[in-house]
C-alpha cells in the first residue's frame, strides 16, 4: 500500500523524504557506515594519487639500489625488484580498481536496464527472445565470457573494462526484468494507461522509480565482481600490463618473488580485498535500508 | 524421548485437581521493538471450566491470538515478552515448564488451530506425515500404525483417507483448515484453541467446519477456546464468552448474559453494528472511532475515546472488575454507579 | 516428469548451437590468422594458402561452422594448432581434474557453509550470527588467486606441508586448491543459507510445527530447512557450474591440470581451436548441470514438481 502511495505522489518533496528515510536506516547499520568511509576514502585517494605519488618517478620509476627492502620504516610496504616503493604502487593502484568497477557496471546499467525494462514491459515474442539469448548466455560462466571478449578485443585496460560490462549486461537485463514484472501489472499502471499516459511516460515516471532499489544493490555489489574479476584477468596476463601498478598485475609480479618476498603478494590482494570489502557492505547497507520487507 | 514416570504420576495428580483447564491471571504480553513497545495483553484473568466451550470476541488486534499463543509458550522472544501471575494449563504452570516438558504438552494436552489455513501447513510435507507426526511424537507408535491413525483423523474431519499422501497445495482452503483441525485433534488433547478456525473460509464452508468441530468436542469432551470476530460463530458455538478490546477482557459471562443481558458499551457497539434482519431498514450504528494503537495507549479506558457513555473518571483510570452475582463481570467504570444502564436491552 | 526432462532435454541443443555459433563467430574474429600461427613466420604466402585450402578456412563461417558441429557430434572439435592433439580427446583428458577439484571444494563448501548458514539465521544477532556475516563479507571480498597465493607461501613455503602445483602429490595436491575455490563459496553459501532460513522462519507452519510439540531441533531440520533448500540448492549448482566451466585462474594458481588452466594456457598461445572447443563443451556441461539443479528442485518441492507435469 505504501508502494502505491509512494508511486502516485511522484511529487519531488516524497522522494526528497523517501531518500531521507533510507538514509536514516542506512547510517544506523555500522558495517555499511564503515565501508562508506572507507570507500570514499579509496576513491580520495584515488582521485589525489597524482598530487602524492609521481607517476614517472615514485610508482613507475626504478631504482635498483633500494631493491627488495621489506616493509619497515622507510617503505611501509617495501620495495620491488626494481627497488619501486610498494606503497605508492599499491596506492596509485586504488584509481584503476574504482575505475574499472565504476566503468564496467556503468556500461553494463547502460544497456542491460533499457533491455531488461523493454522486456519486462513490452512481453510477448520479444521478452521470449531477449530471455532466450540472456538464459543462453548464463551458460558460459561469466569469468569465461569476460576472458573471450578480452582474447578477441585484445587486452588494454579499456577492453576490460569492455568485457567485463558485456559479461555484466545479462545480469543487469535479468533483474531488471524481473522486478519490473514485479510493478507491471500493479493497478496503479492500469490507472495511469487509463488516464492516457504513453508508454514512455509510464516506464520513466512508474515503472523505473520503482524498480530503481534493486537494481542500485545489484549494481554496488556487481562493482565488487568485476574488480575481482579484473585483477583475476591482471593476473593471469590478459587485463592491465605492468608496470601499470593494477593491483591484478602487481600479484602477477609478486608470485615469481614468493619465496624472498612473499609481502609483495600481501598488500596488493589485502587492498582488493578491503576495496571489495567496503562497496560489498555499502550494497547490503543499501539493501537493508532500501527493503521495506527487512524492516521489522 | 526419555519420559520420567514419577513426574507423570504428579502431572496426573496435578490435572485431577485443577477445576479449571485453564486457569490465567494478570496475563500480560508486549513486543519490544527498537522503535516502539506494542502492549498487545495488559493483564487479562482468564478461567476455562472443563468441558466448556469459551468464545472470545473482539477485533483485529485485540490481543485474542497473542493470549492464546501464550498459554502454549508460543509466543517468540524475543521481541515478544510474557508475564502473568500464573498460566495454569491442566493443573501446570506453562511457564515453569523446561523445553521438553512443554514439547510433551503441546500437541498433546493441549492443541491449536490456526487462523490461515493457506500459510499453516508445511507446503513440502504429506498431509498424512502432518499429522502423524504429532501421533509418533506424543503416543510412541511406529510409523506405519500412526500413518493409519492420520488416516483415521482424515476420515473423521471428512477427507478421503487415501488423500494422507497428498499435499497441501492439491487441497482447497476448506480441507486444508480440515486438516489443520485433524493435525490439532490427532493427539485427542484435553484442551483445544481455535484462533479463528472459519474466518478464511467461504460461508457454507465455514458452517460444515464449525458443525464438525462441534462434533468432535462433544465425542472427546473438549474444553476449547474459540477466538472469533463473528457473535453468530459464538451464538453457534459457545458456552461462556469474554469480550476483548485493547489487550484487556472488557465483559464476561455466560452466552445469554453477553447477548441478553449485555453490560459493557463495547459489547452494545457490536451488537449495534451487526445487521438486524428483523427491521432491515434501520440503520447500522458502527462503533465511531478506531482501537487505539497498541504502541501508545491511553492512561485510562481504552474505549473512553469511542464510548458514548464516557465520563471524566473514564479517561483518567483502569476500570476495575465487577462482578455480579450471577457470575456476569463487567470492567467499566461507569458500573460504580448502581443506577448505570445501557441503552440496549436484551 | 520424464516428458518434462524430454522437454528440457531438447530445449538444451538450440541453446548449445546458439551458443556454439556464437563462440565460434566470436573465436573467428580474433586478430591473427591461424594459418601463419600453424605454420610460423618462416612460411611462404602460397605454403599459408595451402593450408587455408586444406582446412577449409576459405569458406564463409557459416559452412565452416556447419562442418564443425558436424564433427562435434562424432566427437572431433579438430586439432590443436599447437601441437597437433585432437581437441576431444584432450578435454576429455583435463575434465576428470577439474570434476575433482570441483566436486571436493562443493562438498567442502556444503559441509560448512550449510550449518553455520542454518546456525546464523536461528541465533540471529547473536555472535554466532555477527562472526558469520563478518567471515562472508572478508571470504566473498577475497580474490581467489590471492587466497591461492597465501596459502602456497604458508604451507608450501613456510611449513612445506603441501604441495604449491601440480597434482602428482594425490590428496595432498587438491588440499589447497580445493580450498582456494571453496572461499568465495563457502562464503556465497552460508549469505544464502541464511538469508533463505530468515525467509522460512517467519513463516505460519513452522508456528504449527512447534504447536504440535515438535523440539525446536525438528522444526528447525525438518520443517524449515527442507522448505529453505531451493535457492540453496540453486546456489550450489551455480557453483557448481562455474567450478566446471573451469575454475580458470585458481587452477592456473597451482597449476592444476583441468580445464581451467589448460584453456588459459591455450588463450595465451593463440591456441584457438582449443579454445573453441573448451568453450562450447564447457557449454554443453554447464547446462546438463542447470538442468540437473531443474530436476533437484522437483524432488525438493512438490509444488515444482506439479508445475513440471503440467507443462
Amino acid at each position: 500500500m505504501d508502494r502505491v502511495e509512494k508511486s502516485c505522489k511522484n511529487s519531488a518533496g516524497v522522494r526528497q523524504n523517501r531518500a531521507l528515510a533510507v538514509w536514516r536506516q542506512f547510517r544506523r547499520n555500522k558495517g555499511a557506515m564503515i565501508g562508506l568511509i572507507i570507500t570514499a576514502a579509496l576513491i580520495l585517494l584515488a582521485v589525489s594519487a597524482d598530487f602524492i605519488w609521481d607517476y614517472e618517478t615514485d610508482v613507475i620509476g626504478m631504482n635498483i639500489a633500494d631493491r627488495m627492502i621489506s616493509p619497515g620504516t622507510k617503505y611501509l610496504f617495501g620495495t620491488d625488484n626494481y627497488g619501486r616503493d610498494m606503497l605508492a604502487r599499491v596506492g596509485y593502484g586504488a584509481r584503476y580498481s574504482l575505475v574499472i568497477g565504476a566503468v564496467s557496471v556503468l556500461f553494463g546499467l547502460f544497456v542491460g536496464v533499457p533491455i531488461g525494462t523493454s522486456a519486462g514491459y513490452l512481453g510477448g515474442r520479444y521478452d521470449t527472445i531477449i530471455m532466450r539469448m540472456i538464459d543462453a548466455f548464463s551458460i558460459v560462466p561469466s569469468i569465461l565470457l569476460t576472458i573471450l571478449m578480452v582474447t578477441v578485443l585484445g587486452t588494454s585496460l579499456l577492453n576490460l573494462m569492455i568485457a567485463l560490462a558485456i559479461s555484466t549486461i545479462p545480469i543487469f537485463a535479468r533483474i531488471t526484468r524481473a522486478s519490473v514484472l514485479t510493478v507491471r501489472y500493479n493497478e496503479y499502471i492500469e490507472s495511469a494507461k487509463a488516464i492516457g499516459a504513453s508508454d514512455f511516460y509510464i516506464i520513466t515516471k512508474y515503472i523505473i522509480p520503482n524498480c530503481f532499489s534493486p537494481i542500485l544493490v545489484q549494481a554496488t555489489l556487481r562493482m565488487g565482481t568485476n574488480i575481482i574479476s579484473a585483477a583475476g584477468l591482471s593476473y593471469i596476463g590478459l587485463g592491465v600490463a605492468l608496470p601499470t601498478p593494477e593491483w591484478g598485475a602487481l600479484l602477477s609480479a609478486s608470485k615469481q618473488f614468493i619465496i624472498q618476498a612473499p609481502y609483495l603478494c600481501f598488500f596488493p590482494g589485502l587492498a582488493i580485498m578491503i576495496t571489495v570489502m567496503s562497496i560489498n557492505l555499502v550494497g547490503d547497507g543499501l539493501r537493508d535500508a532500501l527493503d521495506p520487507k527487512l524492516k521489522r | 524421548m526419555f519420559y520420567d514416570g514419577n513426574v507423570s504420576a504428579e502431572r496426573k495428580e496435578e490435572k485431577k485437581q485443577s477445576k479449571y483447564a485453564i486457569d490465567v491471571e494478570n496475563l500480560r504480553v508486549r513486543y519490544e521493538t527498537s522503535s516502539e513497545v506494542v502492549m498487545a495483553v495488559n493483564g487479562i484473568d482468564l478461567q476455562l471450566k472443563r468441558g466448556v466451550t469459551l468464545g472470545i470476541v473482539g477485533e483485529t488486534g485485540a490481543g485474542k491470538t497473542t493470549s492464546m499463543l501464550s498459554l502454549m509458550n508460543l509466543i517468540e522472544t524475543p521481541p515478544g515478552v510474557v508475564e502473568a501471575d500464573h498460566i495454569y494449563v491442566n493443573g501446570t504452570d506453562v511457564q515453569r515448564l523446561s523445553a521438553a516438558e512443554l514439547c510433551r504438552i503441546r500437541g498433546n494436552e493441549i492443541a491449536m488451530i490456526f487462523q490461515d489455513p493457506m500459510t499453516s501447513l508445511n507446503p513440502v510435507m504429506k498431509v498424512g506425515e502432518q499429522i502423524s507426526e504429532s501421533i509418533m511424537l506424543h503416543g510412541r507408535v511406529s510409523k506405519k500404525d500412526a500413518m493409519e491413525r492420520a488416516a483415521r483423523m482424515l476420515e473423521i474431519v471428512g477427507i478421503s483417507p487415501s488423500r494422507a499422501s497428498e499435499y497441501p497445495h492439491q487441497f482447497s482452503g476448506g480441507m486444508r483448515q480440515r486438516v489443520g483441525i485433524a493435525i490439532a485433534l490427532a493427539c485427542k488433547p484435553e484442551i483445544l484453541i481455535a484462533d479463528e478456525p472459519t474466518t478464511a473460509l467461504d460461508v457454507t464452508i465455514q458452517a460444515q467446519v464449525l458443525k464438525l468441530m462441534k462434533q468432535l468436542k462433544t465425542e472427546y469432551g473438549t474444553s476449547m477456546i474459540l477466538i472469533t470476530h463473528d457473535l453468530g460463530v459464538v451464538a453457534r458455538m459457545c458456552d461462556e464468552v469474554a469480550v476483548m478490546y485493547a489487550g484487556r477482557i472488557v465483559e464476561q459471562g455466560t452466552l445469554k448474559q453477553i447477548f441478553n443481558e449485555t453490560l459493557h458499551p463495547y459489547t452494545e457497539g457490536l451488537f449495534n453494528s451487526l445487521p438486524n434482519i428483523h427491521n432491515r431498514v434501520a440503520s447500522l450504528k458502527p462503533i465511531p472511532g478506531l482501537m487505539p494503537d497498541p504502541a501508545n495507549l491511553p492512561q485510562g479506558c481504552a474505549f473512553a475515546k469511542r464510548c458514548p457513555y464516557a465520563a471524566q473518571a473514564c479517561y483518567a483510570e483502569q476500570p476495575a472488575r465487577k462482578t455480579y452475582e450471577d457470575g456476569h463481570s463487567v470492567w467499566c467504570t461507569a458500573y460504580r454507579d448502581a443506577e448505570f444502564h445501557i441503552k440496549r436491552k436484551g | 516428469m520424464a516428458k518434462y526432462i524430454t522437454k528440457r532435454i531438447l530445449m538444451i541443443i538450440p541453446i548449445v548451437i546458439f551458443v556454439s555459433f556464437v563462440v565460434y563467430c566470436v573465436m573467428d574474429l580474433v586478430p591473427g590468422d591461424p594459418a601463419r600461427t600453424a605454420l610460423g613466420d618462416e612460411a611462404t604466402e602460397e605454403q599459408l594458402e595451402i593450408y587455408r585450402e586444406d582446412h577449409g578456412l576459405n569458406e564463409p563461417i557459416v559452412v565452416r561452422y556447419a562442418h564443425y558441429i558436424g564433427g562435434l557430434l562424432h566427437g572431433d572439435m579438430g586439432k590443436s594448432i599447437y601441437n597437433n592433439e585432437d581437441v576431444w580427446q584432450l578435454y576429455f583428458s583435463k575434465l576428470p581434474y577439474t570434476l575433482l577439484l570441483a566436486v571436493a571444494s562443493v562438498i567442502l563448501t556444503v559441509i560448512t557453509s550449510i550449518p553455520l548458514g542454518i546456525l546464523a539465521a536461528v541465533k540471529r544477532n547473536e555472535w554466532v550470527d555477527t562472526g558469520a556475516s563478518a567471515l562472508s563479507f572478508i571470504g566473498l571480498a577475497m580474490p581467489n588467486f590471492w587466497i591461492g597465493l597465501l596459502l602456497i607461501i604458508l604451507f608450501s613455503v613456510h611449513l612445506g606441508w603441501l604441495p604449491s602445483s601440480g597434482a602428482g602429490a594425490g590428496w595432498k595436491s587438491l588440499i589447497l586448491p580445493m580450498i582456494t575455490c571453496g572461499t568465495g563459496n563457502m562464503a556465497a553459501l552460508t549469505r544464502t543459507t541464511r538469508s533463505a532460513m530468515l525467509d522460512v522462519l517467519r513463516q505460519d507452519y513452522l508456528r504449527t510445527a512447534r504447536a504440535k510439540g515438535l523440539n525446536e531441533h525438528l522444526v528447525i531440520i525438518r520443517h524449515a530447512f527442507k522448505n529453505a533448500q531451493i535457492p540453496i540448492v540453486t546456489m550450489i549448482g551455480t557453483q557448481c557450474a562455474t567450478l566446471v566451466g573451469g575454475a580458470l585462474i585458481t587452477e592456473r594458481v597451482f597449476a592444476w591440470p583441468g580445464i581451467g588452466s589448460y584453456l588459459v594456457d591455450s588463450i595465451l598461445k593463440s591456441d584457438y581451436e582449443v579454445v573453441t572447443g573448451f568453450v562450447i563443451m564447457t557449454a554443453v556441461v554447464v547446462s546438463l548441470i542447470l538442468l540437473l539443479v531443474d530436476i533437484i528442485y522437483a524432488f525438493m518441492d512438490p509444488r515444482i514438481k506439479a508445475e513440471y507435469a503440467r507443462s
